[in-house]
């Protein structure tokens, strides 16, 4: 190529002009356009987290089951019998607006390979999907295609789709979130990492041949989004999810002996973040010859190869007496196996590619002297509280709005395209209880899992709301029986560079690190995504949290199904916060006020409580209160077990709607047959709990009276999708 | 009885049918991979579901040219037992072991949710654990398992009555309701003229313990456990 390589080159790569000097400096010359698009992607919002990491260094990532934290390709935890849960949430934003079938494929192909990379084999895949403005045609075609490329993905892997989360708001009619969650299982000493060493080891490819597609995806993903944005399709990968399963199972076959030295997935940036990677943690050099690797189409450039982003490959430094051995697994499974370069002690990046040399880095100084800012931010300003609003509608208008809303509607037609039930392990599946609930074969261990945010409480007050998604995580935990153990996050935020955003990442990570440090919940992966605007207009903040927790004992998590007979309990305070919450948005059309207040004394008193009672076998099924307030979590309730209920008229200073519809904090429903045990149980320790009504026929009884029948709101909680995609 | 399950790549219900076919059986089923030219010291060759060959030509078209298939069917033509279950099914019909074929699900959508299915009869080594008009739950997870055959071919398995489960209510009533794939007359499962070859779309081996939500697939199971014992 006869391109001129020079600081206007380089700033179309992304690269700032103070950027491109560094690159100058460090290899003292000019550099080849190979070695510019390694400089290029490895300096890349997406490889660098130039803009996060000064802030997410603050984030509690220890104790004493971590096994391994951030810094790995996804985190570890020990979850007990020798076994560890390996797991990481990663967004695939840009590419799923652009492509959105094929985005949110490989988004889930990305995540996978992330955690079978490190040994486990995949048991769960969660997925956090917030979309436009419904009333949009775009949103339509968005929501189809992603949910299609999950699906599409996710069932073709054999691995299944269990949980997940999925909100509508304008902000993201131009920029939909699709955060992939994938949660796997390894044995503790078969954990394998990405520190390449061995002077002389041979550096192996496997997978997929090598095309021209997704080159320059992670500078893609680090910039916002223009009117033109649909021209970049080409950037956006293709999935293969057969060639994916048939990875997994080879990777898998072949970590069960010690042929391995270290591996990682070819996720963004592809051969170039692996390889640099790779060598840059283990300290060592590396040699690659790219005449080796295994093409998809002819004529391919160093720089193309070095920059694509084609699927479902992996790179790994073997034991070369078990080379031979290693060969044979791959091609039992008919995948690509070929050994493309050497581990060397120069400490550079060395790539050769037919008879020249076309890029020759110095390891060390590009990841040292990788960008790091500490941008400018101002401080989100605390939203005025909200006070008094009057109830124009009524309880049982409200609650028939509240549960027909896109937010709150069910999400059956979603969740009924992901497949739920292979692996046979599947204890909890969607809909079923506030965490998925999946077992590990052959023990009666199993997992709980959730992913957790709200957008509309993060931009009210983002570090309440950061506080609030990490909250509402370990409660939808708790809420199964099972004990939280650890999070991965998912930063979605807009453009890093105006102070206003940078402000909502910094105070969002602050609440996340106060929340995180007082439920002794630690976060041990994650993944950024920033500029996440179209035509200057951000996106609500949005850190999701994926959460997980263990039941040692599945046959004790417990559901939200209400069954007759049963009493309903509520513990915790209710204030009536009506700030930011649905009611006011659907019933008076207001978004306003400040959200409600996080009390992580209370939450951690309130959620222990709640545990214990359901490993005790005291409850018979537990909610906790999010969106919509008390009465959405009874019907809830009601609707999983098609059991109606009665509920009393109430005892309070507040107004009913602010009773039934307020979204405090730290509360659950509970259904128990001996309700009069745990409200003296609870008034021993202090907290907060009261008689609602009790669990029969098949009408809800509101407190004034009224009664709606479930087949009524069933009926409004399922017309939204149905009518939307009749 | 002694069972061995079909392994192609892409395949992934096997695990899901191994734990199935142990719990009734009290042993481990054998592996057999797509390259074996030969099925010998078996009873029962599962096929299981998954996306054999990612389902990229035509579902279980590509499988059906494997040489394992020439085996299963060698298998079958002495009298042997085959259960296709999902993909399997798709496979056994490529393969012509079993008339029709399956055709995308009416909706155009991927379909993953319980359905009821309807014992169409209970003399078989499949289904002798249930009683004949019993209804069963079973998850099913699919794109195409809308069951196509011609009108002749339809009426021949009705006259033979070699339809093993239909789509009905939890009642047994025979719906379009419940008919959510939009399979021919609410065919789930079909039976070879022998009794001896079963294709069936949903998941029995999903539903094999109360802890995942129910027992209700364990019959099938505990009936194939039986094979062998004093007839």
């Amino acid at each position: 190529m006869d391109q001129a390589i020079d600081a206007t080159l380089a700033r179309s790569f992304g690269l700032s002009h103070e950027e491109y000097g560094r690159v100058l400096s460090i290899m003292g010359r000019t550099p080849s356009l190979t070695e510019l698009g390694i400089f290029s992607v490895m300096w890349s919002e997406h490889c660098s987290y130039k803009s996060s990491r000064v802030w997410l260094k603050t984030l509690p990532t220890k104790a004493p089951w971590v096994i391994h934290g951030p810094g790995e390709n996804a985190g570890v935890v020990d979850i007990g019998d020798g076994l560890a849960a390996i797991f990481k949430m990663e967004s695939h934003n840009h590419p799923s607006f652009i492509e959105p079938y094929q985005g949110a494929a490989t988004g889930v192909g990305g995540i996978l390979r992330d955690v079978f990379t490190m040994g486990a084999r995949p048991i769960a895949n969660l997925n956090a999907l917030r979309f436009g403005d419904p009333s949009l045609p775009v949103t339509k075609r968005v929501v189809d295609g992603v949910v299609r490329g999950i699906g599409g993905y996710g069932n073709c892997v054999g691995v299944p789709t269990v949980g997940g989360e999925t909100n509508f708001h304008s902000s993201y009619s131009g920029n939909p979130l699709v955060n992939a969650m994938t949660v796997g299982i390894a044995r503790q000493d078969k954990i394998f990492l990405s520190a390449a060493a061995g002077i002389g080891n041979p550096v192996v490819y496997v997978g997929s041949k090598t095309g021209r597609d997704g080159i320059h995806g992670a500078t893609m993903a680090s910039t916002e989004f223009a009117a033109d944005s649909e021209e970049k399709r080409p950037t956006v990968q293709v999935g293969d999810p057969f060639i994916e399963k048939l990875l997994i199972e080879a990777c898998l076959e072949l970590m069960t002996t010690d042929a391995i030295v270290a591996i990682q997935d070819m996720g963004a940036a592809g051969l170039t973040s692996s390889s640099v990677e790779m060598a840059g943690k283990g300290g060592v050099g590396i040699e690659l010859d790219l005449d080796s690797v295994p093409q998809r189409e002819a004529g391919m450039s160093a720089y193309e190869m070095m920059l694509s982003e084609s699927q479902e490959r992996m790179l790994m430094v073997l034991d070369p007496a078990r080379e031979a051995m290693a060969r044979a697994i791959f091609e039992k499974w008919e995948l690509d196996f070929a050994v493309i370069g050497r581990i060397t002690d120069t400490g550079r990046i060395v790539v050769r590619h037919r008879g020249r040399i076309e890029a020759d880095i110095p390891l060390h100084p590009l990841a040292e002297q990788a960008p790091l800012y500490e941008r400018p931010y101002s401080e989100p300003l605390k939203p005025a509280s909200l006070g008094p609003v009057e109830d124009p509608s009524g309880l049982e208008a409200a609650l028939l709005a509240l549960l027909a809303c896109p937010d709150l509607a069910s999400k059956r037609w979603i969740w009924d395209q992901y497949d739920a039930t292979v692996g046979g392990q599947t204890v909890k599946r969607p809909g079923q209880a506030d965490a998925a609930i999946v077992k590990i074969d052959g023990s009666r261990t199993a997992l709980a899992l959730t992913t957790d945010c709200t957008p509309r409480y993060c931009a009210a007050d983002p570090e309440t709301g950061g506080a609030q998604a990490v909250a509402e995580a370990w409660r939808n935990i708790t809420a199964t029986g099972a004990t939280p153990l650890a999070v991965t996050d998912n930063l979605n935020f807009g453009n890093p560079e105006k102070p206003a955003i940078m402000g909502q990442i910094v105070a969002a990570i602050r609440g996340m690190g106060n929340a995180c440090s007082a439920l002794d919940f630690p976060v041990v992966s994650g993944n950024v995504s920033l500029y996440n605007e179209t035509e200057g207009r951000p996106i609500l903040p949005t850190p999701a949290i994926g959460g997980l927790g263990v039941i040692e004992d599945a046959a004790k998590a417990v559901g939200i199904a209400l069954k007759p007979g049963l009493d309903l309990v509520l513990i915790g305070e209710t204030r009536g916060e009506l700030g930011q919450s649905l009611w006011l948005r659907e019933i008076l059309h207001r978004e306003d006020g400040a959200p409600p207040a996080i009390d992580l004394d209370a939450e951690r008193r309130n959620g222990d409580f709640v545990r214990r009672l359901i490993l005790d076998g005291r409850i018979a099924a537990c909610h906790d209160i999010a969106d919509g307030g008390l009465l959405v979590a009874v019907a809830e309730m009601a609707l999983a077990g098609n059991t109606g209920a009665t509920l009393h008229p109430i005892q309070s200073a507040l107004a009913p709607h602010a009773f039934w519809f307020g979204e405090d904090q730290a509360r659950y429903v509970l259904a128990a047959a001996d309700s009069a045990a745990i409200l003296r149980d609870a008034q021993a320790r202090s907290i907060p709990a009261r008689l609602l009504g009790s669990a029969a026929g098949a009408e809800l009884t509101l407190p004034d009276g009224t009664a709606i029948s479930l087949t009524d709101i069933r009926a409004a909680n399922e017309r939204f999708f149905a009518a939307w995609f009749a | 009885m002694r069972a061995g399950i079909i392994l192609f790549p892409g395949i992934n219900r096997e695990r899901d049918i191994a734990i199935a076919l142990e719990q009734s059986l009290g042993h481990k089923p054998r592996l057999i991979w797509h390259r074996e030219t030969e099925l010998a010291g078996i009873d029962l060759a599962v096929i299981p579901g998954g996306f054999s060959y990612g389902d990229y030509l035509r579902a279980g078209a590509m499988a059906a040219q494997s040489p394992v298939m020439r085996a299963v069917a060698d298998h079958a033509a002495r009298g042997g037992y085959v259960l296709g279950v999902c993909n399997g099914f798709q496979i056994l019909t490529e393969t012509g072991l079993l008339p029709g074929a399956l055709l995308r699900n009416a909706g155009l959508r991927f379909l993953s949710m319980d359905c009821h299915l309807r014992v169409e009869r209970s003399d078989t080594v499949f289904t002798g654990h249930y009683q004949r008009g019993q209804v069963f739950r079973a998850p099913m997870a699919h794109g195409d398992g809308n069951y196509f055959a011609d009108a002749a071919t339809l009426d021949r398995l009705e006259g033979e009555n070699l339809v093993a489960l239909r789509y009905a209510e939890p009642d047994g009533a025979i719906t379009a309701r419940a008919n959510l794939n939009g399979s021919a007359r609410n065919i789930a499962g079909i039976l070879s003229p022998n009794l001896r070859v079963l294709g069936l779309m949903p998941h029995p081996e999903n539903l094999v313990d109360k802890l995942m939500g129910g027992a209700d697939g364990k019959p099938l199971f505990d009936s194939l456990a039986d094979i062998g014992k004093a007839a």
